[in-house]
């Protein structure tokens, strides 16, 4: 019975110009969102962005001061947490020092009343999908960090919640036990077929385990979609600076044709690059395009700047090139770190040039 | 090992703790067991004494009321400590005040302002008669009632520090955590809140019953003839009978039974810290 995926279309979450106010401040300004049953969903922005607001006030441990939630079309704005029956996972992992692995795990069962015989196969259960079964009778000091995860992780979903709350839960684990935390989270959520919302400033896990994001910036969400999508059609400057490295280029429209649109830079290059809805000429704008997608030499693309090797830095992976281009503009060019390849010099002059395909105009 | 140079700021007080403390125990204890009495006699001394009808009976009283004081002042101090541990600004300072101030004042006047409020002619009485309420004076002073409200507000701020310490150091994360996850409000208090601050209940009622056990001035003015606790008993063994072995070896046991309270004490304080929840 444990492990079987939630009946199809359980956990569907509604936020409906969800609002909260502390004094003057919209700590979260009428956000509004459609999360499907089944989806892992993340709020990705920076501290202050009132993403953990919102996880709270879908938790119930805020009150909104507008708005409404919905779970699967029942409004819970004002029920309270305890009635909300949704998972949580919370930051600091929040285990009972004073209870072992078994007993947290136990603790949302023993709330509901579930019988001492119905409640110890379930416990095992939900300890051997995060592979605890044999910390059953320890207790938190005697875990490493990796485990405490675990037994909040089991702890919230032990009693099936169609949605699961995750606030930053792996924030306080070093980079490479982080990524094997993501990946299991991300195959226990499928396995279940519940929904979780994650709340993260990490943009690369927000981007590793997302079905869809949604980037928040004072309150507001700025954008909502698919990782992919999102990276690669960010909607503005902030979306695009925040979900990676971005390149932009100010300049002014010069002018609009057919979904298309050319910038005039400072020194006079016209840069092409596609934009989402009508412009007008004559306005500033910038021109956004990703380090990966610039080329040095002229093979790139019809866009094409010139300038100076600044530095270059060695990222693993990857090699990246910083290009001074007059008047303010750097450019970051990302390349393969394929061995013997041969780089430009610190200081030698080189041509960039990418696709207007992959660039795209924005406003603000 | 050199000792560090800090450790020479303690010297005053050590030896001011030793000259006025230790010494004179230590003095009364050598002279009045080892030299103004035969040193073979001690054991049948020892168990002349503690086998003793009022020994015994002391004993008893002892041990009771100062049972009652800590339950009592458990009671009322666990919830004050909780309301501490969850206000700030006004409130909390208006509350830690009320509690703190009398700590600072004379333990003679506090014990001698509740036998104003309480006597036969106290202040509750009179207001009860005037209210027509009773025609007789209730027996409010001069029993174990009087002695344990008397010990009990004196010792209160003790609990309700301890407990306040261990309050503060529950992660209000982990409230949150056991509500998200179905629990209601009593079940929290009972799973989650009561063995949190456990450590502190405990550390609490041992610090009030050894205060208790070794009380003198309140059971001795708000007591009655047959509420005699220990300490009374040494103290009249010293001022009216002059048997001062008898004395010696009343104090030597009310020392021992202090002392291994005190060791149990230091023993849940190391357990609080082995449990990581301090």
């Amino acid at each position: 019975m444990n492990g079987a995926p939630l009946p199809d279309g359980k956990g569907a979450l509604d936020l409906d110009g969800l609002t909260k106010r502390y004094g003057e401040e919209r700590v979260v300004d009428a956000v509004s969102l459609g999360i499907r049953a089944g989806e892992f969903f993340s709020l990705l922005g920076p501290s202050g962005s009132g993403k953990t607001t919102t996880l709270m006030m879908i938790a119930g441990f805020v009150a909104p001061d507008g708005g409404a939630i919905r779970v699967d079309g029942a409004d819970l704005t004002r029920v309270p947490p305890q009635r909300r029956g949704l998972g949580m996972v919370f930051q600091n992992y929040a285990i009972f020092p004073h209870l072992n692995v078994f007993e947290n795990v136990a603790f949302p069962l023993r709330a509901r009343r579930v019988t001492e015989a119905e409640l110890r196969p379930r416990v095992q259960a939900a300890l051997a999908l995060v592979r605890l079964e044999r910390f059953a009778e320890r207790f938190a000091r005697q875990l490493s960090g990796g485990q405490q995860q675990r037994v909040a992780i089991a702890r919230a979903i032990v009693f099936h919640p169609p949605i699961v709350l995750m606030d930053e839960p792996l924030g306080a684990l070093d980079k490479n036990l982080r990524y094997d935390m993501q990946v299991e989270i991300k195959d226990i959520q499928r396995r279940l077929g519940m929904t979780v919302i994650y709340v993260t400033h990490d943009q690369e896990e927000a981007v590793n385990m997302s079905d869809r994001l949604a980037i928040m910036n004072h309150g507001r969400i700025e954008q909502v979609g698919p990782p992919g999508d999102v990276y690669q059609r960010p909607h503005n400057a902030f979306v695009a600076r925040f979900l990676g490295e971005a390149n932009l280029i100010a300049g002014t429209i010069d002018r609009v044709h057919a979904g298309e649109a050319a910038l005039r830079t400072e020194d006079g290059t016209l840069l092409r690059g596609s934009i989402d809805g009508p412009l007008e000429a004559g306005r500033a704008a910038a021109l956004f395009v990703r380090p990966e997608q610039l080329a040095l030499g002229d093979g790139g693309g019809e866009n094409r700047m010139h300038g100076t090797v600044a530095r270059r830095s060695f990222l693993g992976s990857t090699v990246r090139t910083q290009v001074d281009s007059g008047r303010g503009v750097h450019l970051l060019i990302d390349m393969i770190n394929a061995g013997a390849m041969r780089m430009p010099e610190p200081g030698s002059a080189v041509t960039v040039s990418w696709s207007p395909a992959c660039s795209r105009i924005l406003i603000g | 090992m050199k000792p560090h140079r800090t450790t020479l700021l303690m010297l005053p007080a050590f030896a001011m703790l030793g000259c006025i403390f230790l010494a004179p125990l230590a003095w009364f204890f050598v002279h009045t067991l080892l030299i103004d009495s035969d040193p073979s006699d001690l054991r049948d001394q020892l168990v002349a004494v503690l086998a003793s009808r009022a020994m015994l009976r002391a004993i008893v009283t002892t041990n009771w009321i100062s049972l009652l004081v800590t339950v009592t002042v458990l009671l009322l101090g666990y919830p004050i400590a909780y309301y501490l541990a969850n206000r700030r600004g006004f409130r909390f300072t208006l509350v830690v005040f009320c509690v703190i101030v009398p700590y600072f004042t004379s333990i003679i006047v506090r014990t001698y302002s509740w036998m104003v409020l309480l006597g036969r002619e106290g202040l509750i009485n009179q207001a009860l008669r005037d209210l027509h309420l009773i025609s007789d004076p209730l027996p409010l002073l001069y029993n174990q009632f009087s002695i344990v409200i008397g010990m009990t507000y004196v010792l209160l701020p003790y609990m309700v520090l301890t407990l306040f310490a261990a309050m503060k150091g529950i992660d209000r994360n982990l409230l949150l955590a056991a509500r998200g996850m179905g629990a209601s409000g009593p079940m929290i208090f009972r799973r989650v809140y009561l063995p949190l601050s456990r450590h502190g209940v405990i550390s609490g009622a041992l610090i009030v019953f050894i205060l208790s056990i070794g009380f003198f001035i309140t059971p001795a003015l708000m007591g009655g003839p047959s509420d005699v606790m220990v300490a009374m008993l040494i103290e009249r063994s010293v001022e009216i009978t002059l048997d001062w072995p008898g004395a010696a070896v009343m104090s030597l046991f009310l020392l021992s039974v202090t002392l291994l309270l005190y060791a149990v004490y230091y023993r849940v304080t190391d357990v609080r810290r082995l449990m990581g929840t301090v």
